[in-house]
């Protein structure tokens, strides 16, 4: 070997060992937060603008977003926190039912400015009673309710029911319109647990015993559940969402919708994105209040949270990532650029600016707001119980197969209850 | 380069001299295998353990540590029946009538695949035009991912699908396949058939190819009839292949999820629910997530599988006895 090639490949081993030394100096200072994600409409693409702001102000951190289906959030998210392999923060719906996981950012937070803030919200995250931790912040309060094609009542020449209108006011009024204008569809609801619970409750259904343990299925909730399964037997409801499909798949009608094909679509403020571009100037649409009954004219208040989990190596950071998305202009930015409803109580104080949101989208969304004070008590706890999930599953299976025939809604009641029985079992 | 291949053969001389002496040569077969055997066990021998663990154990959490011995006690709480025909007599009616579904499902869609794809293969077989193109047309479903399958089939037969608008200018009144139950469960039986029949067929095709020319030209000088043909030469010649494709279909057919879980979720209500389907939801689609109900109803279905394969195979060993 010549003293040239030597000193060459002497050059070439230092320039190797110093990168090698320069990375693992790096590696060693840099900090990462991965967050699970998944959007609606644009949140994670928002939650990317907030995450570079709080980079450029925190070097050496670096925030990866995984961009998931929503799916993924509800199967795969919660195998992932029992093996270990977590993300150190997620964007969450099953609030309640996730808690054995949550990181308690309460020592790295102003916990009294986060009670009067999200103190409304915080019982949604926790254990139960006795548990006072600060788990997460709600990034995104929904309010179920419906949308209805304000074009085709125009069309049809009906008058668009009052704000006390009960269901079966407006299926008249839907069968009405669909009738004169030749729509397929009168009304449709979303297959969802949660979508049918407000109807539920506005129709008088306890969902709860008086000591408080859930019982799901009482005389009202029947007698909801005979009139939502006549409305499929009679073409009222579009037999294509509930009747279709099976076991916990989801199903929704936001594409006849937008296709103006369905005069009355009971679903959420979380579509309203969707909707305004979608829909854009083919017809006008608005949110009108949910239908009155015995137990008020409630919707079901839900949502998704941004949370920390204990098993992060960064506690310290999570928390004080979470307090950055909390702050009142960035939570604003949050709410305005994805178009929906404040659970932040300074931020839902004053009327937000909404970024490029169409007139139909602004008023849907001051119309779905208007409505989070009327929500029902039993709707606020139903949202945070730990085990809604079970009961909205359980509500999916029988009162579809009550839709199909495959069931009398007597049975599917009575199985319903049986249900709910052995899942509370499975869980102690 | 020889010398730098030959020093390379030298280190892995030294350790397998090495084992040669310690083991003999006869046993060190088995440290050929042994990275086979390894990824197998991991790979395919731990799960079935773990899920036979897991089966007798309950709670909902995912962990063994977390969990607690039940014993038999899901396998009971599946099995708790009136009248075993009738799934509304039973604790898990869910889980029975996804049983049915499946009974009913794998002796349709395999008679149907078995016969479809045996008259596909007998027509390919011929000397006909464009024979190679047909043959890639009939293979074209198999490439293809079931969830892709599913929702083609679901957009031609929905209510405003292509099936419904070739029937309404026809005159006739379109169907809401997908609302009535017998309805879907037949079409997600069809879907299922059309999507994998090429694979059997080219499986098929081969067996015919296999038969020698001679017999069909014996038969032929004899005067015999085509039927007379297929039912006494192709029909016991092409026999042992038949019964492998019936066998794999059977197995597939069993497995069947992702297709029918896209088309038709499951319903209407739970028509089309399959077993794999109840598995998953109650282990990992449900709440609370029933690992042990849903691993002890797995393994329901694979006691079922060997038996059903032991009976095909004892069939096949008859049949080739004579």
């Amino acid at each position: 070997m010549t003293k040239k090639n030597l000193l060459k490949k002497g050059a070439a081993l230092a320039s190797l060992a110093l990168g090698l030394a320069s990375f693992s100096a790096a590696s060693a200072t840099a900090q990462e937060l991965r967050f699970m994600c998944s959007s609606d409409g644009n949140e994670c693409a928002t939650f990317r603008e907030l995450f570079d702001k709080f980079e450029a102000a925190n070097d050496g951190v670096s925030i990866v977003i995984e961009d998931v289906p929503y799916k993924s959030i509800l199967e795969n998210l919660p195998i992932q926190l029992a093996a270990g392999t977590g993300p150190d923060l997620a964007k969450v719906t099953d609030l309640g039912g996730l808690n054995q996981y949550y990181l308690d950012i309460t020592p790295h937070v102003d916990a009294a400015t986060w009670e009067t803030n999200f103190g409304s919200t915080q019982p949604w995250f926790r254990g139960g009673d006795d548990d006072n931790g600060i788990y997460g912040m709600l990034t995104q309060l929904t309010v179920t309710g419906p949308f209805i094609n304000k074009t085709l009542f125009d069309q049809a020449g009906v008058a668009v029911p009052g704000a006390d209108a009960d269901w079966d006011t407006w299926a008249a009024a839907a069968n009405e319109v669909a009738k004169a204008t030749g729509v397929t569809f009168p009304m449709a609801m979303d297959r969802s647990g949660h979508r049918i619970a407000g109807p539920a409750i506005s129709y008088g259904a306890k969902l709860f015993a008086d000591d408080g343990s859930p019982i799901l299925v009482d005389d009202a909730f029947t007698a909801y559940v005979e009139k939502f399964v006549g409305w499929h037997k009679d073409g009222t409801m579009a037999p294509e969402v509930w009747g279709a499909s099976g076991g916990t798949s989801y199903q929704d009608a936001k594409a006849e919708f937008i296709n103006g094909d369905l005069v009355y679509y009971f679903s959420g403020s979380w579509q309203i994105q969707k909707m305004a571009e979608s829909i854009g100037d083919d017809f006008d649409w608005q949110v009108v209040g949910s239908p009155c009954g015995a137990g008020g004219c409630s919707g079901m208040p839900g949502g998704a949270g941004v949370v920390g989990f204990e098993q992060t190596e960064h506690p310290e950071l999570v928390g004080k990532l979470m307090d950055f998305l909390a702050q009142g202009d960035n939570y604003n930015y949050l709410t305005a650029k994805t178009l929906n409803i404040p659970a932040h109580a300074g931020v839902a104080a004053n009327p937000v600016d909404y970024i490029d949101a169409s007139e139909d989208a602004a008023a849907a969304l001051n119309a779905f707001a208007a409505q989070v004070a009327g929500l029902s008590p039993i709707a606020l706890k139903y949202q945070g119980f730990k085990h809604n999930r079970a009961m909205f599953n359980i509500t999916l299976q029988r009162v579809s197969q009550a839709i199909v025939g495959e069931l009398s809604v007597e049975d599917a009641m009575a199985r319903a209850k049986t249900d709910l029985a052995e899942a509370l079992a499975a869980s102690q | 380069m020889l010398a730098l291949l030959s020093a390379v053969m030298r280190i892995f001389e030294i350790p397998m001299a090495f084992l040669q002496r310690v083991l003999g040569i006869k046993r060190l077969a088995w440290v050929f295998l042994a990275p086979n055997l390894i990824l197998f066990s991991l790979f395919a021998f731990l799960p079935v353990i773990l899920n036979i663990v897991y089966a007798v154990t309950g709670g909902d959490q995912i962990l063994l540590k977390d969990r607690s011995f039940v014993g038999l006690d899901n396998f009971d709480t599946l099995s708790k029946c009136t009248n075993y025909l009738d799934p509304n007599s039973c604790q898990k009616d869910i889980f029975w009538r996804s049983v049915h579904n499946t009974g009913w499902f794998i002796v349709l869609q395999v008679g149907f695949m078995v016969g479809f794809s045996l008259l596909t293969a007998l027509v390919l077989n011929r000397d006909i035009r464009a024979r190679g193109f047909f043959r890639s047309v009939f293979f074209f479903p198999v490439l293809l991912s079931p969830v892709v399958v599913a929702l083609v089939w679901k957009w031609i037969l929905q209510r405003q699908g292509l099936l419904n608008a070739g029937l309404d200018s026809m005159g006739f009144e379109p169907v809401l396949w997908l609302l009535e139950r017998k309805w879907t469960f037949a079409w997600s039986i069809f879907l299922s058939v059309w999507a994998h029949m090429g694979f059997y067929t080219l499986i098929l095709l081969a067996g015919l190819q296999a038969i020698p020319r001679d017999v069909y030209e014996a038969a032929l000088m004899d005067a015999a009839k085509p039927f007379r043909t297929f039912r006494k030469i192709t029909l016991p010649l092409l026999m042992p292949t038949m019964l492998v494709v019936m066998i794999l279909a059977l197995i597939k057919g069993v497995q069947t999820f992702d297709e029918v879980y896209a088309f038709s979720g499951g319903g209407p209500g739970s028509a089309t629910t399959l077993v794999i389907q109840y598995v998953y939801e109650t282990g990992f689609a449900g709440a609370p997530r029933l690992f042990g109900l849903a691993s002890a109803a797995s393994i329901m279905l694979a006691l079922v599988l060997v038996v059903l394969t032991g009976l095909q195979l004892w069939a096949t060993r008859k049949n080739a006895d004579g």
